[in-house]
């Protein structure tokens, strides 16, 4: 067993599973979805990608573009919850939440590309 | 120096040193500002207790924990969320300062800084798009050869082992960029890198003062780019032999050289002037020699360089006596046991009947203090002088010797000569053929006309790349002759400053010195002695089809579609 490894695997899923478990719920109903929720899965997301810093094979690439793709679209989101609180002032209107889970349905979409490769590789491996 | 990674090491090695801090950074700013929310701060209008969302959270830390600090934004805190704040701002200073530590350990690291020169070094040499010359070595020979290329207008790349060799080539001041890497020749891989498989490579030169390391560049190029011409300096017998086996195109063995040159000096001294006229460094004037005397000589020191000249004399003919400190090796000669630098056996060698004297010992002190005693003894003796190292010209230049010998010098005329004017060495080769009035003529007129400061020497050859304006009459049918292309493209009733010494045809025998009503052909070569500028000027002509069309009939062609329609014969 090696500890890398472990520590790898676990953030990639982690990341997945936050997610997911922010996502799911009706879109635009926001006590369905918990900005605590949002929030760990893009810090867990940005400790995945830099985990992944530094992995010269093609995979290692691929699994770093992955990990960007979610950040990126977790922190669009962010950004769409705190211009509806802050800037608009409007609060989480049906709209607003409806936009923010479907950036991070796409995020979600990313880490699960991201753990594909993690099992492919795993397999691929045999180790 | 270990065989470098893939091009992008160097940025991924940054990501990888970085991975710890950055993680650290994140998660400390994570929790302090997951604690922000959930801390309770004073209580609203209806007694509940604000807290700060994630928004104003994250602002309060990104200027807390980078010690900007706005204050208490956007209301007062309470004390629960000060005592949350406290720990935050411990934990996210010693954060940044990890991380800022970790950038600058970073960029001082010797590994990595030698990653980037690297890098550097190898996008350098990958981005060249002209014609360039590896040289591996930047010693004495190399500083010269560099500096003779680049004002040649050649790129060179330079591959070097000592690291503070390689700063004196990035400071010095050369019109081109010379990119340099500190690394071991020896290495093929480091070659590659250095440009020895690139596609403008015109040539490799080994010049380090290690055989071996030669001997594996010669090898190396051999294998990997057959097709480029490798120049190679080798100081033993057996390594030349070695690389004469690999198929090295040129050896230079500066002793031999000299004692060759020697030999010619002794045998026919105008070829040996017009041999150093030819083949000096750009840019310098050559001295009038004495010619070496006939009659008996003295060599001091029985080394490598000493065989050689033994060598030489012994085909001349003449008769030597050998000084040298260790018993006599060679009994075919006279041989005197003691130290040349003393009186007592210059004397018993015979210095006052002796026409010249060699002083070719491996110590410069030694050389000159031979010199100096030999000259005291006998003060018409012909003085030919060994310089090992080119740092000591000051002395050499102060003691008025006939003749200097410098290693390095002889190594770097040698290669710019078979380098930037391949036709120069066959021309060279039938000089040495042909009888010493031929040289002497020759060499009265051409020194006449251009004066002793070292010609340009250059090659044209008349095809569609470098001639395009010929090139394309010539197909038409029209007879060119050599004398009409050497007019001026400015005025044609006067010479261009420059003589044609050898004409060269695929298919036909070489032509020495060829007459002004020899005929061109397509892909004739041209071996041309002269002044700088009657190369510019030549060339003008050979390219530029209206300066062609004045040179060959005093006509200005007229240009453009409108004015050829326009002048009756305009366009012929």
């Amino acid at each position: 067993m090696n500890l890398e490894k472990v520590i790898f695997g676990f953030f990639i899923v982690l990341a997945a599973t936050l997610n997911f478990g922010f996502f799911v719920g009706e879109i635009d109903n926001p006590a369905h979805h918990d900005i605590y929720e949002l929030f760990a899965a893009l810090v867990v997301s940005l400790i995945a990608t830099v985990l992944k810093f530094g992995d010269r094979t093609q995979i290692g690439a691929v699994h770093l573009s992955t990990s960007l793709v979610a950040d990126l679209q977790l922190i669009a989101a962010a950004m769409v919850w705190g211009y509806a609180v802050h800037v608009a002032g409007t609060g989480m209107t049906p709209e607003m939440t409806a936009s923010v889970v479907s950036l991070s349905g796409g995020a979600l979409f990313a880490n699960v590309v991201s753990v594909v490769f993690l099992i492919a590789e795993t397999i691929m491996q045999r180790r | 120096m270990q065989p470098l990674p893939r091009h992008h090491s160097v940025f991924f090695l940054i990501m990888r040193r970085m991975r710890a801090p950055l993680i650290l950074l994140i998660a400390i700013m994570a929790i302090a500002v997951l604690g922000l929310t959930l801390a309770p701060g004073l209580p609203d209008e209806q007694g509940n207790p604000v807290r700060l969302s994630f928004f104003h959270a994250l602002y309060f830390m990104s200027y807390t924990a980078t010690t900007i600090g706005f204050g208490e934004v956007p209301y007062e805190f309470s004390n629960q969320q000060r005592l949350w704040v406290i720990a935050c701002i411990y934990m996210s200073v010693a954060g940044w300062a990890y991380l800022l530590a970790s950038v600058f350990a970073l960029l001082s690291d010797r590994n990595l800084r030698e990653a980037i020169n690297t890098q550097r070094f190898l996008s350098a040499v990958r981005s060249l798009r002209e014609p360039f010359f590896l040289i591996c070595g930047y010693g004495e020979t190399g500083r010269l050869i560099c500096g003779a290329l680049d004002r040649l207008g050649y790129r060179v790349v330079v591959v070097e082992i000592d690291s503070g060799r390689v700063g004196d080539a990035e400071l010095q001041n050369y019109a081109a960029d010379v990119p340099a890497l500190a690394a071991d020749a020896h290495n093929p891989e480091i070659l590659q890198f250095a440009g020895l498989t690139h596609r403008h490579c015109a040539g490799v030169l080994a010049l380090t003062n290690d055989d071996s390391a030669n001997l594996a560049v010669a090898i190396a190029a051999r294998l990997l780019a057959p097709s480029v011409p490798s120049l190679c300096r080798g100081e033993t017998r057996e390594t030349t032999a070695n690389m004469a086996s690999f198929g090295t195109r040129h050896i230079i063995n500066p002793f031999e050289k000299f004692s060759e040159y020697l030999a010619l000096a002794l045998h026919s001294p105008a070829a040996w002037q017009l041999l150093i006229w030819l083949t000096g460094l750009p840019g310098t004037t050559v001295e009038r020699h004495r010619d070496p005397p006939r009659g008996p000589w003295i060599l001091c020191g029985h080394g490598r360089f000493g065989r050689y000249v033994v060598e030489a004399l012994d085909r001349e003919s003449m008769p030597v006596t050998i000084i040298d400190l260790a018993a006599a090796s060679d009994h075919e000669h006279a041989w005197v046991v003691g130290d040349g630098t003393g009186a007592k056996a210059l004397r018993e060698a015979g210095v006052e009947q002796a026409a010249g004297i060699i002083a070719g010992t491996s110590s410069d002190v030694d050389n000159l203090s031979i010199a100096v005693t030999a000259r005291q003894l006998n003060p018409e003796l012909f003085v030919i002088l060994r310089q090992n190292q080119f740092s000591n010209h000051a002395l050499f230049d102060a003691f008025e010797s006939d003749v200097n010998m410098v290693p390095s010098e002889i190594i770097s005329h040698e290669c710019l000569a078979v380098l930037t004017t391949p036709l120069l060495v066959p021309f060279l080769e039938e000089m040495k053929r042909r009888d010493e009035d031929w040289c002497k003529r020759l060499l009265e007129r051409l020194t006449g006309r251009f004066g002793w400061k070292v010609p340009a020497v250059w090659s044209e050859r008349i095809n569609m790349s470098s001639a395009p304006a010929l090139y394309r009459r010539l197909m038409r049918g029209t007879s060119v002759t050599l004398g009409d292309l050497l007019q001026a493209p400015h005025n044609r009733h006067e010479w261009l400053q420059c003589e044609a010494m050898l004409l060269h045809r695929d298919d036909d025998n070489d032509l020495m010195l060829p007459a002004l009503k020899t005929s061109l052909r397509a892909g004739d070569e041209l071996l041309l002695v002269g002044h700088a500028e009657a190369r510019a000027d030549l060339r003008l002509t050979l390219g530029n089809e209206y300066a062609l069309n004045y040179v060959l009939s005093g006509e200005e062609l007229a240009r453009g579609w409108l004015w050829q329609k326009l002048r009756p014969g305009g366009r012929k």
